[in-house]
C-alpha cells in the first residue's frame, strides 16, 4: 500500500464539473478561502467551447512558497462531480493522492485504484434531503463539497462564513442557505472520516498585500486609467472580458456628474475589421481608442494594421492569444500569434509588441500603451493569453501615480499652427526631430493650416500622393528609424545575472514567467545554473542584443510549436541560430514546470550523448 | 502622377459667401480622374453645396475607401482633413472618427464597388448605427480603378464593356439604406447639378445618417450602349419624383407652400427642405411610400431620383450611446483618469 501524500499548504486540487451547473462560484469560493488564509493560490479554469453540458475542470495550485505555475503531471486531490469524466478523473490522481466523489451512485468497481485514498460523500443525496427545490439541489451540491473540503483539509470554517457575508451582503437569506450547504458537507466529512487527511492547510502570511485578479479585468481597467474613450470590438474568447471589464469600470468611473452622460463610447461592431476601423478612425481624430481580440480577429485586422503602420496612426490592440491556427483551440492558451502580430499585414511592416506576464503588467502595459502608441504614432499590440486573461492570478496590488499626465505625442494644435512662422510649412511626414516621429494635426484644428490627406498610398513628406521611388524609400527608411526609437521607449527586459560566468541562459516572455523561478530552482538542484532574461517588448533593445551576445547557449522557452520568438530574435538581431535552443510547450494548457526542466535537461543530455558518441 | 496645387489667385469679382470665401476656397487639388468622369461633377456639387452653406471647410472631415470615387475627396475641400482608408471599410473609420469628435461634419465618399461589393457589410451596419454623417456613393455600376469589371450595382441584363451581359442581380443601395434605417435617403445624377446640390446641402444639414446614391458614369469603362449607367441611358431614364429645395434657417421663408403642392420639412437647425413631389400621393416621410415608388419605377426601367425619404428628429449614434456633449477627444486627464484612491478601493475588492 502506497503511503498517502502528506503536505501542508502545498498541493494541487482539481474539481471535475459539468459546464453550466453553477460550480464556478463554489470553486471560486474555495480559491478565495485559500487566499484568505494567507496562502498563495492559483486557480485555473479548464473549459470547453460550450455553454452547457460538457465537462469542465478547475485546477487549483496551493503553494506556500509562492510557486504558482502549473506543476505538470498528476494532481494530489480530485473532487469528481461529473459522472461523464470519472475514468479520466480517477486516472489524474497521483499515487498516494485523494479521490473525493459523489457516492450517491457507487463508484464502478473497474475504476477503483488501490494506490489512492477514495473518499465517497453522497452530495446529491444530502442536498436532496436538505433542499426542496431542484435548482437549489443542483447549486448547493457544489457548496456542499466545499464544506467537506473545509473539514478534510482543515480550512478555518469562519473564513468561509466571512467570504459568504461579503459576497451576499444585504441578501441574508443567501448567506444562511449557503452556510447550511457548507455545513452539510462539513458535518458529514467530520463524522465519517478522520479529519484532516494527510494534506492540510494552515494559516500563513505568505500572501501579504497581494490581490487576486484576472488579466482581462486588469487590462480593461488599464484602458480606463490610460484615458481610452473609444472602443470598437467584436466578441471572441478569450478577449471578450477585456471589453466587459472596460465597460463595467467606465460605467462606474466615467459618468459626467453634471449630465449623467458617458465619457466613453463603446460600440460592438459587425466584425473585427470594423472594430479596428473604429480604433483607427478615432485615433486619427485625436481620441484614445483600443480594441481587444484573439487570433482569428488579428487575421481579419491585418489589412488595417498595415494602413495604421504606413499612415502612422496610433492603435492599441489587446490580443488575448488562444490556440491556433484557424478556430484551433478557442478555450486553450498559447503564445502562437507572435510572428503574425510582429509582421501583421502585407508589405514591409513591423509592429510594436508588449508581453505582460501578470495582471499588474496587464494593467500597466495597457494604461501606458496609449502614451506609447500616440508617441510613436503606430499600432501597439499587447500580447496577453488565455492563461493570463481568464484566470485569477495572485499579484502585487495595482498602483497609480497621481501626478501622471497623458503623453499625447507630437501634435500641433490650433495655437502652434497659428504660430508657424512665414515660410514654415507644416508637413505631416517631416522628420523635424530626427527620431523618425513626425508631427500630426487633428481634423478641424485650424481654418487654414495643418489639413492633409491621410492615405495608405505612398506620399511625400507633405502627404502628397507620389509613387516616385525616392520618396517611397525615404519614407520607409524613416519608419525603420522610428522603429528603432520605439525600442528605447517600450518596457525593458527583466534581466537576472545570477553569475557573469554562466554560459547558459534562459529567455522567455509572458505567462512562462509563472513557472520560471520554480524551474530554475529545480535545475539548480541538479547543478545547472542559468542567467535569465524576460522579454517584455518588441522591437528588441540593445540590452537584449547584449544579453544574447553574452551567452553561449540560450534556451528560448515559449508556448508555440515553431519557436516564434526564437525566429524573431534571429531575424531581428542576426544572432547565430545554433546558440538559441527552443524549449516548447503548446498543447493548449499553460506551460508546466516539468516542460521547462525536462526540455532543458533533455537537450543538455542529448548534447552530452552526442559528444561522448563523437569521442568514442 | 503628382498633383499640382491649383493657383490660389482669386478674381476680385468672384462671389463670396457669409464667411467671405469664394467657391474656389472650397476646391481641392487638380483632379487626376478621366476627363468627363461623373465623380468630378459630384465633387463640384459638394464644393458648391459647402460654399452655399458657408461651411467652415476645416470643420468637415472627408472619409473614403478605395476607388476612383474614393480618390475624389482629394479634389474638393482642400482645407479639410481627408482620410483615404482601405477598400470597403470607410464606414468603420467614419464611425471611430465620429465617436472621437461629434462636433465635426462627416462626409463619406465611396463607390459602388467600395460600398456594395467589398464593403456591403460595413455599409449596412453604419446605416443601422445611424451615424451622424453624409454618405455619398458615386455609382457607376463598375470598378473604375481596376478597369471596368462589373460591380454589385450593375443591373441584371445590362451589358458590360466588351458586350458581356450581367447575370447577377444588381443591388439597389437606396432600398438597402431605407431598409437599414437611414433617415435621409436620396438619389440623383452627377449630370444634374440643379437637383444634386440642394440634396447635398440637405444631407450635410441633416442630423443622422444621410445617404445619397449619385449615378456617376464612368466614361472610360461603362458609358457604352447597353449599359444602364451611361450618360445617355440615365438622361433618358431619370425620373425626378421629388425635387428638393434647401432653405437655410437664416433666410426668411417667404412663400408658404400650399398643401399638395410642396411640403416643408424642418431640419434640426431650423433650415427647411421644401419638397415637391410629382406624384401627389407620394409621402416623403413614409418608408413604405418610398419603397413602393422605387419598385414601381424599377419595374418600368426608370431610375427614380430626388429626396426619397426624410425622417427628421431621429436619434443618432451619440444620442443612443448617451455620450457627453463635449467631443471625447477634448476630454483631459482629470476627466478620464480615476486616480490612485479609486485604485486602492479596487485593490481591496480584489482581495
Ligand atoms: C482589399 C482590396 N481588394 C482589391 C482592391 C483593388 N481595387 C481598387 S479600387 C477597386 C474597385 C473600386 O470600385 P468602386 O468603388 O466602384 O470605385 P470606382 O473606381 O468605380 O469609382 C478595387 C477592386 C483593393 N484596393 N483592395
Ligand atoms: S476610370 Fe471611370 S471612374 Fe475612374 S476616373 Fe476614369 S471615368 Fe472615372
Ligand atoms: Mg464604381
Amino acid at each position: 500500500m502506497i503511503k498517502p501524500i502528506q503536505s501542508v499548504n502545498d498541493f494541487v486540487i482539481k474539481f471535475a464539473n459539468v459546464n453550466g451547473t453553477g460550480s464556478a462560484s463554489a470553486n471560486n469560493l474555495f480559491a478565495k478561502a485559500v487566499f484568505n488564509m494567507g496562502v498563495p493560490v492559483s486557480p485555473r479554469n479548464i473549459f470547453p467551447s460550450n455553454i452547457q453540458g460538457l465537462p469542465t475542470w478547475y485546477e487549483v495550485r496551493v503553494n506556500q512558497d509562492g510557486y504558482l505555475g502549473r506543476r505538470g503531471g498528476g494532481v494530489d486531490i480530485v473532487v469528481a462531480m461529473n459522472p461523464q469524466s470519472l475514468a479520466d478523473d480517477v486516472a489524474a490522481v497521483l499515487p498516494g493522492g485523494y479521490f473525493i466523489y459523489d457516492s450517491t451512485n457507487p463508484l464502478p468497481e473497474s475504476l477503483r485504484r488501490d494506490d489512492i485514498q477514495i473518499i465517497g460523500i453522497p452530495f446529491t443525496e444530502l442536498c436532496r434531503q436538505q433542499f426542496s427545490n431542484t435548482k437549489q439541489r443542483m447549486l448547493f451540491k457544489n457548496i456542499a463539497y466545499i464544506g467537506a473540503l473545509a473539514a478534510l483539509l482543515d480550512i478555518d470554517f469562519e473564513v468561509f462564513t466571512q467570504l459568504l457575508s461579503k459576497q451576499f451582503k444585504g441578501k441574508e437569506h443567501l448567506v444562511t442557505s449557503n452556510t447550511t450547504a457548507l455545513e452539510l458537507g462539513y458535518v458529514y466529512a467530520k463524522k465519517t472520516f478522520e479529519c484532516p487527511i494527510g494534506i492540510r492547510m494552515e494559516k500563513s502570511d505568505a500572501v501579504g498585500d497581494k490581490i487576486l485578479v484576472d488579466g482581462n479585468t486588469a487590462s480593461g481597467l488599464g484602458c480606463v486609467y490610460g484615458g481610452a474613450t473609444v472602443c470598437g470590438w467584436y466578441p471572441i474568447t478569450p478577449s471578450t472580458s477585456v471589453v466587459e471589464s472596460y465597460s463595467r469600470f467606465c460605467e462606474r468611473m466615467r459618468i459626467d456628474p453634471a449630465s449623467g452622460k458617458k465619457r466613453f463610447g463603446i460600440v460592438q461592431m459587425e466584425d473585427e475589421l470594423a472594430a479596428i476601423g473604429v480604433v483607427i478612425g478615432a485615433s486619427w481624430n485625436g481620441a484614445r481608442a483600443f480594441t481587444a481580440t484573439s487570433g482569428p480577429g488579428v487575421s481579419l485586422m491585418s489589412e488595417f494594421l498595415g494602413l495604421a503602420y504606413f499612415a502612422e496612426i496610433p492603435v492599441v490592440l489587446i490580443n488575448v492569444q488562444r490556440g491556433g491556427p484557424s478556430t484551433g483551440m478557442p478555450t486553450r492558451t498559447q503564445q502562437s500569434d507572435l510572428l503574425a502580430c510582429a509582421y501583421a499585414s502585407h508589405g514591409d511592416t513591423k509592429h510594436v509588441l508588449t508581453f505582460p506576464a501578470n495582471p499588474k503588467e496587464c494593467f500597466e502595459f495597457s494604461a501606458e500603451s496609449f502614451d506609447l502608441a500616440e508617441r510613436l504614432q503606430t499600432p501597439l499590440i499587447i500580447m496577453s493569453d488565455l492563461e493570463l486573461g481568464m484566470n485569477d492570478w495572485l499579484c502585487d496590488p495595482l498602483e497609480w501615480k497621481d501626478d501622471s499626465q497623458f503623453d499625447r505625442g507630437k501634435v500641433l494644435h490650433e495655437e502652434q499652427l497659428e504660430n508657424l512662422k512665414d515660410g514654415e510649412r507644416f508637413g505631416r511626414y517631416l522628420d523635424v526631430d530626427d527620431d523618425g516621429i513626425c508631427y500630426r494635426t487633428y481634423p478641424g484644428a485650424h481654418p487654414e493650416k495643418g489639413a492633409f490627406f491621410t492615405r495608405g498610398t505612398s506620399r511625400d513628406r507633405h502627404a502628397l500622393y507620389t509613387e516616385e521611388g525616392a520618396h517611397y524609400v525615404d519614407n520607409m527608411e524613416r519608419l525603420v528609424k522610428k522603429h528603432r526609437t520605439a525600442a528605447k521607449l517600450i518596457p525593458a527586459p527583466i534581466i537576472n545575472i545570477d553569475d557573469k560566468r554562466h554560459k547558459m541562459a534562459v529567455v522567455y516572455y509572458g505567462t512562462t514567467d509563472n513557472v520560471m523561478a520554480e524551474s530554475l530552482a529545480k535545475l539548480e538542484k541538479q547543478g545547472l545554473k542559468f542567467n535569465s532574461m524576460r522579454l517584455r517588448s518588441y522591437p528588441f533593445s540593445d540590452e537584449v542584443a547584449e544579453f544574447i551576445e553574452g551567452h553561449e547557449r540560450l534556451f528560448v522557452v515559449e508556448q508555440n510549436r515553431d519557436g516564434q520568438m526564437r525566429t524573431l530574435l534571429i531575424d531581428e538581431l542576426e544572432c547565430d541560430p545554433s546558440r538559441l535552443v527552443s524549449v516548447l510547450h503548446y498543447d493548449g494548457m499553460a506551460i508546466p514546470v516539468e516542460a521547462v526542466v525536462g526540455g532543458i535537461i533533455n537537450n543538455l543530455s542529448a548534447e552530452q550523448n552526442r559528444k561522448t558518441g563523437e569521442a568514442s | 502622377m503628382t498633383c499640382v496645387p491649383k493657383s490660389k489667385f482669386h478674381h476680385p469679382q468672384l462671389p463670396v459667401n457669409e464667411l467671405g470665401l469664394t467657391y474656389r476656397d472650397y476646391e481641392g487639388s487638380m483632379s487626376t480622374l478621366c476627363a468627363g468622369c461623373g465623380h468630378d461633377s459630384v465633387g463640384a456639387a459638394v464644393v458648391q453645396a459647402c460654399f452655399e452653406l458657408s461651411l467652415p471647410a476645416h470643420r468637415v472631415a472627408k472619409l473614403s475607401g478605395i476607388g476612383c470615387s474614393s480618390k475624389a475627396p482629394t479634389y474638393f475641400l482642400g482645407k479639410s482633413h481627408g482620410f483615404n482608408s482601405v477598400h470597403g471599410r470607410m464606414p468603420s473609420v467614419a464611425t471611430g472618427a465620429n465617436l472621437a469628435n461629434r462636433e465635426l461634419i462627416y462626409l463619406g465618399m465611396s463607390g459602388d464597388g467600395d460600398s456594395a461589393s467589398i464593403g456591403l457589410g460595413q455599409f449596412a451596419h453604419v446605416v443601422r448605427r445611424k451615424l451622424n454623417m453624409t454618405y455619398i456613393v458615386a455609382n457607376n455600376g463598375a470598378y473604375g480603378l481596376t478597369k471596368g469589371q462589373p460591380s454589385a450595382t450593375a443591373d441584371r441584363g445590362s451589358l458590360m464593356k466588351g458586350g458581356k451581359e450581367v447575370t447577377d442581380e444588381g443591388i439597389d443601395l437606396v432600398s438597402l439604406a431605407l431598409s437599414m434605417g437611414a433617415t435621409y435617403v436620396a438619389r440623383s445624377f452627377s449630370g444634374d447639378k440643379e437637383e444634386l446640390v440642394p440634396l447635398i446641402k440637405g444631407a450635410l444639414s441633416h442630423k443622422g445618417f444621410a445617404f445619397i446614391d449619385v449615378m456617376s458614369p464612368c466614361v472610360t469603362f461603362n458609358n457604352h450602349q447597353g449599359s444602364t449607367k451611361s450618360y445617355d441611358y440615365l438622361r433618358d431614364h431619370m425620373e425626378s419624383l421629388i425635387s428638393a429645395d434647401f432653405i437655410p434657417h437664416k433666410s426668411e421663408i417667404t412663400v408658404q407652400s400650399e398643401p399638395g403642392e410642396a411640403q416643408d420639412i424642418f431640419m434640426h437647425d431650423g433650415s427647411v427642405m421644401r419638397l415637391r413631389a410629382a406624384d401627389e400621393s407620394y409621402d416623403p416621410c413614409s418608408r413604405s411610400s418610398a419603397f413602393a415608388a422605387i419598385e414601381a419605377h424599377r419595374e418600368k426601367g426608370e431610375v427614380l431620383t430626388g429626396l426619397l425619404y426624410l425622417e427628421s428628429g431621429a436619434s443618432h449614434l451619440h444620442e443612443n450611446l448617451n455620450t457627453v456633449d463635449k467631443a471625447l477627444n477634448g476630454l483631459g486627464y482629470k476627466e478620464l483618469c480615476p486616480g490612485d484612491e479609486v485604485l486602492k478601493e479596487l485593490n481591496e475588492s480584489f482581495r
